[in-house]
């Protein structure tokens, strides 16, 4: 992945969220993951760029989707992982994530991947271990590396990510997914629009540089690119929208709403999906449909941010805890 | 009997209206004379005389609300540890929360209350028993015979009561005795898990909104109760410009209706939450500056009536959590008095307003002496220097907790002397 020009020195130690990214960090993991899809493609795919280093996933929610992502990305730049799946029901809430973290920074790892329910668990992660830490999802808080394999994903697509309408659509409130893509998309200056039910709307919407449109057919039309958004089983039965089909009646993608987009527009989805309540499986694997793709990219990006976050250009020192 | 002067001294005794230069006089427990009067009346013979140099001189203060842990949580606050931190905050008198375990439902909590106070306190500690058992929301406490026992007031602390019928229940049934009700409202349904104040930065970092309605709603039905029962209601921490006009209203209607405000809801706003600082994750949550701004503006109106620390002392076990899993509450009782100081130096209240809402009507509100520096008085007073800065430090910190939303605040004005029944209890 290291070419003749290395690529700039990445100024984090740690990806919590699109947040503390400036555009041009966003570029540079962009292009740096760009190069990764390379090596995927290659057969002979694994790299000794982390050679000798240890990644450690600490998964206080079931995913397998990231987190096979993730120990792929290790494993094919040559990283020793280590998979920790804390099962949920064996920690109460929280409680011990100090704790587990105290007593897996002191097995001297290089890079923790976290995935937990708690809105800034990465964040505290960060504050108490030595190592680079990467938020795999954080509550409804922030998914970084998720809007990192959208862009790449759109930009691969559409060749860029500037001037395009980007219509994001389903459960914004619960969605870290949709918080990390507001802010990357605007970053990179796209135009975001959203649709949603209002009960699935976070207060203050209206001032995350969105434009909110009350129905499928307003967001959608004349858009580059759809993103569904995963609707959680439990929200579906009377909490916040009142059944399942009345939620696809009005929000779910089928070929009618999408007409309005345009022709080459990309559908996509982070997964997993639920057929036939966001999204009709017509769509889901017809031509528009970038699904595969995310995945994909998702190996890219997470091996881009790894090599990123644990550049050997690095202080060593930064690395370790006091 | 021994007889100590405070000379050279700013008075400033909201009871009387008085702020001028003086002196004051201390015979034993209580106080002889204050003001220019004293002053004027010259020094006993045999008398200790202490020259304050034109510091100021003000009641000592009346801390409306707050939770120790003892007993139950005693690695949090002992009765002891709160003294102390009251007294090097100046306060001479606190109210304490009945939110213990076992709860202070029972006349034998009460009891224990009074006697460890006694034993190992430095200040004057008075509990408020629970409206309900257990603080369950149901069953009504023994208000006669808690009230016999030295309880000051009713509360279910940090707990609200759903039930509207209970509610009504107390206000009249406390009324036969003369006693307040403090409530502290919230609608956990409507709140729906809220962990911070509802809107955009909430939004943006993922937490789950606390809305201003989940306060005021229930705030509105006690108000209505009130207005219906006769009974005092004490309305025990509002922080939303919404809950302050509804105050305003049932005052206006004449209703037995007092309003407290938390000096954190008057100092701080919801951008101090930061990146997740638990330390700052309060009930009711911190909210937007526009509703500080109403706060202090309900202050100096006399729509809010009292200002508490609401010191609440949490552990790391605690605190050291996930923002939505970390428990609510900061401490407070060192720190009261410079952040209130801060609305006195950038001219939002007057000094003696202030030391009204600190000592003053919080004494009148819950019948406790205190709060004024009338001859007779006991002599429960506290020596500033209003201008002297300093930093809030950890290290500095007497409370057994250390959760406190001012580590390294620049605050201006702290105490020189607290005096306690006439009894020097904390030194600079």
């Amino acid at each position: 992945m290291i070419d003749a020009a290395p690529p700039p020195l990445f100024p984090h130690r740690h990806l919590l969220g699109i947040r503390d990214l400036s555009p041009a960090d966003i570029k540079s993991l962009l292009d740096r993951a760009d190069a990764a899809v390379a090596i995927s493609r290659r057969h002979e795919k694994k790299t000794s760029a982390l050679r000798g280093r240890t990644q450690i996933n600490l998964f206080y929610e079931a995913s397998t989707r990231t987190q096979s992502s993730f120990e792929l990305a290790g494993k094919r730049l040559g990283a020793d992982v280590m998979n920790m799946s804390v099962a949920s029901s064996s920690v109460k809430k929280g409680e011990t994530l100090i704790d587990t973290a105290m007593t897996l920074n002191a097995m001297r790892p290089d890079i923790l991947i976290i995935r937990h329910a708690s809105a800034g668990a990465a964040a505290l992660l960060a504050q108490k271990v030595g190592c680079s830490v990467v938020n795999a999802g954080d509550g409804t808080h922030e998914h970084p590396t998720q809007a990192l394999l959208d862009a790449l994903t759109i930009r691969r697509a559409k060749g860029r990510l500037a001037g395009l309408t980007v219509a994001i659509c389903g459960d914004i409130l619960h969605s870290r997914v949709a918080r990390s893509n507001i802010l990357l998309l605007n970053a990179m200056g796209a135009f975001v629009r959203v649709a949603a039910p209002s009960t699935l709307l976070p207060a203050g919407i209206r001032q995350m540089s969105v434009e909110v449109f009350p129905t499928m057919a307003d967001a959608l039309r004349g858009a580059d690119v759809v993103m569904m958004l995963r609707l959680q089983r439990e929200r579906m039965a009377g909490a916040f929208v009142p059944s399942v089909r009345e939620y696809f009646r009005y929000f779910g993608l089928d070929a009618e709403k999408l007409k309005v987009a345009r022709e080459d527009a990309l559908v996509m989805h982070p997964g997993p999906m639920n057929r036939g309540v966001e999204i009709a499986s017509e769509i889901a694997d017809g031509p528009q449909s970038a699904i595969q793709e995310q995945v994909e990219m998702g190996v890219a990006v997470r091996m881009a941010v790894m090599e990123a976050l644990l550049d050997p250009r690095r202080n060593p020192a930064d690395g370790v805890a006091a | 009997m021994s007889v100590t002067v405070f000379q050279n001294a700013r008075i400033v005794d909201p009871s009387r209206g008085l702020d001028e230069v003086g002196a004051i006089l201390v015979e034993g427990k209580k106080i002889a004379a204050a003001g220019a009067a004293a002053h004027n009346q010259g020094t006993p013979e045999g008398a200790k005389v202490i020259d304050c140099g034109g510091k100021t001189i003000v009641p000592g203060l009346v801390d409306g609300r707050v939770f120790i842990g003892e007993p139950g949580a005693e690695h949090r606050e002992t009765i002891a540890s709160a003294s102390r931190a009251a007294a090097a905050g100046g306060v001479t008198s606190l109210v304490m929360m009945p939110d213990t375990d076992p709860v202070i439902d029972d006349i034998a909590l009460v009891e224990f209350v009074l006697r460890t106070a006694r034993d190992t306190a430095l200040v004057n500690v008075f509990p408020a028993a629970a409206i309900t058992k257990g603080l369950e929301g149901r069953e009504m406490t023994e208000f006669g015979l808690l009230r016999e026992a030295g309880a000051v007031a009713f509360t279910d602390g940090r707990h609200s009561i759903a039930n509207a019928l209970v509610m009504r229940r107390a206000l009249t049934y406390a009324r036969d005795f003369g006693a307040v009700v403090a409530h502290e409202t919230l609608d956990r349904d409507l709140g729906a898990g809220g962990v911070m104040n509802e809107g955009l930065f909430a939004s943006w970092l993922g937490l789950p909104g606390m809305p201003r309605e989940a306060e005021t709603i229930p705030l509105e039905r006690d108000l209505a109760l009130a207005r219906l029962t006769g009974g005092a209601y004490h309305a025990a921490k509002i922080s939303t410009g919404l809950a302050a006009a509804a105050v305003a209203r049932a005052k206006a209607d004449g209703a037995d209706v007092t309003a407290g405000v938390s000096i954190n809801h008057l100092s701080l706003n919801e951008n101090d939450v930061g990146e997740y600082r638990t330390f700052f994750k309060l009930s009711p949550p911190l909210r937007a500056e526009d509703d500080r701004l109403a706060m202090i503006e309900a202050l100096r109106d006399g729509t809010i009536d009292i200002v508490v620390s609401s010191h609440d002392p949490q552990d790391v076990d605690t605190k050291r959590l996930p923002f939505a899993d970390a428990a609510d509450g900061a401490i407070g009782l060192e720190t009261l008095l410079g952040a209130a100081l801060r609305l006195h130096h950038n001219g939002d209240v007057p000094l003696i307003r202030l030391i009204e809402v600190l000592s003053t009507a919080p004494a009148r509100l819950f019948g406790l002496p205190g709060g004024t520096l009338k001859p007779g008085a006991p002599a429960d007073l506290a020596v500033l220097d209003l201008d002297e800065p300093w930093i809030v430090r950890e290290a500095d910190i007497r409370s057994r907790s250390k959760n406190t939303c001012f580590e390294g605040a620049r605050l201006q004005g702290r105490v020189l002397r607290t005096l306690v029944a006439g009894r020097t209890v904390f030194e600079a």
